[in-house]
């Protein structure tokens, strides 16, 4: 156990030291950097708040990640399923009439629906035409993004009317004040609800996984599949709903975004996702698929983006959080590594010393 | 649709849009090139976008110390060969994901070169071209495949060489059985994840030399966001032809010319959907997967890790 720790503590020690040494590379001071960093990420008053803010989509997108996994299905394409739930929900947002907080839910939903779409045809055409899934999901990131594209050019579709004579204004309708997910203050730090709906949702998740019967479904299939058809549990149809679980989720993340505030001030905009899908995965590589672990390891990235913010002053481009977020990451995926080898090793020569 | 003919026709007899489609094409073959190989002997190599952008900052900042085309290649090259590392000892030595590391790396390499390339801002310039005597001179597609910056014809030896390594060397017929059957491969001698680390590594090379035909024979200016999803699009092509590499040259050639359509088509007054044609290699791949998946055979171990003792 100690050499466990041990290992992830030099590893993650590792890995900011090579990102010291990268900042000292051209002329900074590496304190100064994480000085600031931590200031705009936590230490600030009311930074808090934003951080906040980046978690919850962060958070999403990896609990979805871990649904998908557990199954044995390697979706990539969170970035893209964000997108499209992100676009359905501002599509609904412009078309839904009805008092704001029941709009609001039908956004949420949307975004979700959008998201299970998106995955669902990667999903469709692993069981339907055998075709992997890990290609799909990549290739329809592209799709995506090109889809919102278009569509913000197209006032029918999520162009905002009065927007268009910028001409390449691609930005779509704000949303009425009465749809937004409401803010609350708590010891100096706005945030939106949202921070308590995710909490909530990976609970819920992780108790699913880990108690019921469906996470247990979910489990043998991803364990093996052979096990799973003798139980007489079909893989199609719980690697289908893992897959639209997990795409859900990813929409949910882009409607969160959008309601939220945090990001393009709730408005759907070109670039909207910002990454939020590709790093979500992170988190859930990162929180090695345990549910509980998504909210610390998804509010230390969405820190080093917050965090970023504040680099300006110390002449720094921001970019850096890049270097030391992709290096965290590697870093991480070395103990287990390490680890799984030593065991084998261990085993073998225990293996070699009864012969 | 009558104009869409029209389009195709003007295009079609329009010498500059051969040499736009090329110029795409070539970025794309270099990769895809090294992709096949990593991809025969069984990685599913998706870090081959961070590597075209590592071999791209390094040819610039090579060039810009040296003043050297070719050095700059050459650096592009070791550079593509460094992202390979990470990928093939981590995931074939560390047993660590293949899909996370190579994503892991994309993001990590794209925050590098946006890192340094703002703090130390290269100087560079295109290559010079080089006209091939009487090739040159054939009609529409000559000056797009022999009037070229001389870092282009590379291309013509990266390709031969690497069918030649793979079809008619032992090393080869090795890297195949790997991807094919490792517990098969490793039964008879062949330490498999060496194998299919050199295939990483051979394919980083090819990639940042690529990223390096890039910068110095197309762009001429660093920049963070100059793959543009190249490196998918290879992946992309390699798949499309069906693990052969006659199949992925052939993608790369149709997806060149659907990219740069984009490019061309403006200037012959049409106008055409441009996120279509961006998202078009993405749908097509996957339209032709559905299609063929069971007629075109993948690598059987393709992106399954090989452990002994575990299936």
């Amino acid at each position: 156990m100690v050499e466990v720790v041990a290992l992830y503590l030099g590893c993650g020690l590792a890995a900011l030291v090579i990102s010291g040494i990268i900042v000292e590379a051209v002329g900074a001071d590496w304190s100064t950097v994480g000085g600031a960093l931590l200031d705009g990420s936590v230490r600030k008053p009311g930074r808090w708040g934003g951080t906040i803010g980046v978690t919850v989509p962060l958070a999403m997108v990896a609990i979805g990640t871990i649904v998908s996994t557990k199954v044995g299905l390697v979706n990539i394409g969170q970035e893209g399923q964000l997108l499209v739930g992100a676009a359905l929900a501002t599509f609904a947002s412009t078309r839904v009439p009805g008092p704001g907080p029941v709009v609001l839910v039908i956004i949420l939903l949307a975004g979700v629906a959008g998201g299970a779409i998106w995955s669902g045809l990667a999903g469709g055409l692993r069981y339907w035409r055998k075709v992997p899934e890990v290609l799909t999901t990549l290739l329809l990131v592209s799709v995506a993004s090109n889809l919102v594209g278009y569509g913000l050019k197209k006032p029918w579709l999520l162009l905002d009317a009065e927007a268009k004579r910028g001409n390449r204004n691609l930005v779509s309708e704000q949303l009425p004040p009465d749809t937004r997910m409401p803010r609350i203050t708590l010891f100096g730090n706005e945030f939106t609800i949202s921070a308590f709906l995710a909490i909530a949702v990976i609970l819920l998740v992780g108790w699913m996984l880990s108690r019921t019967l469906w996470g247990y479904r979910l489990t043998v299939v991803g364990h093996n599949r052979r096990v799973a058809r003798r139980f007489g549990i079909s893989e199609s149809v719980q690697g289908m709903v893992a897959m639209l679980a997990s795409g859900g989720f990813a929409g949910l993340a882009g409607a969160l975004m959008l309601t939220g505030g945090d990001f393009a001030n709730y408005r759907l905009v070109s670039g909207f996702s910002v990454s939020i899908g590709w790093v979500g995965l992170l988190v859930a590589l990162v929180a090695n698929n345990r549910a509980l672990a998504v909210i610390p390891v998804a509010f230390v990235f969405a820190s080093l983006r917050t965090g970023s913010g504040f680099l300006a002053s110390t002449g720094i481009e921001r970019r850096v959080t890049d270097v030391v977020q992709g290096l965290i990451v590697l870093a991480l995926l070395l103990p287990p590594a390490i680890m799984f080898i030593r065991e084998r090793r261990r085993a073998l020569a225990a293996a070699g010393s009864r012969v | 649709m009558g104009g869409l003919l029209s389009a195709v026709w003007d295009v079609g007899t329009t010498e500059t849009a051969y040499t736009a489609a090329a110029r795409f094409a070539v970025v794309l073959a270099f990769a895809a090139t090294g992709e096949w190989v990593a991809e025969r002997a069984g990685t599913l190599n998706i870090s081959v976008e961070a590597m075209i952008l590592a071999g791209a900052f390094a040819a610039a900042m090579g060039y810009h110390t040296t003043g050297s085309v070719a050095v700059g290649l050459l650096a592009g090259t070791v550079a593509g060969a460094a992202v390979a590392s990470v990928q093939a000892e981590m995931s074939h030595r560390l047993t660590a994901d293949q899909f996370v590391v190579g994503l892991t790396l994309n993001i990590l390499v794209l925050g590098i070169v946006g890192f340094l390339g703002s703090e130390w801002d290269p100087s560079t310039r295109t290559a010079s071209v080089v006209e091939v005597p009487v090739l040159a001179d054939i009609p529409l597609v000559g000056p797009a495949l022999f009037g070229q910056p001389w870092p282009f014809y590379l291309i013509y030896l990266v390709v031969p060489v690497f069918a030649w390594l793979v079809h008619r060397t032992r090393w080869g017929l090795e890297i195949r059985s790997v991807g094919e059957n490792p517990q098969a491969a490793d039964v008879s001698g062949i330490d498999v994840n060496r194998r299919r680390r050199q295939a990483i590594y051979l394919g980083g090379l090819s990639a940042g030399l690529g990223g390096g035909y890039l910068l110095l024979g197309q762009v001429g200016r660093f920049d963070p966001g100059i793959v543009a999803g190249r490196g998918f699009i290879a992946l992309v092509a390699v798949i499309f032809g069906g693990w052969t590499l006659r199949g992925a040259i052939l993608g790369c050639l149709l997806f060149g010319s659907v990219l740069s359509f984009r490019l061309t088509l403006p200037g012959l007054g049409y106008e055409l959907n441009n996120e279509m044609l961006s998202s078009l290699p993405a749908l097509v791949t996957i339209v032709a997967m559905a299609l063929f998946a069971h007629a075109v055979r993948q690598p059987e171990a393709l992106a399954r890790p090989f452990i002994r003792g575990l299936k």
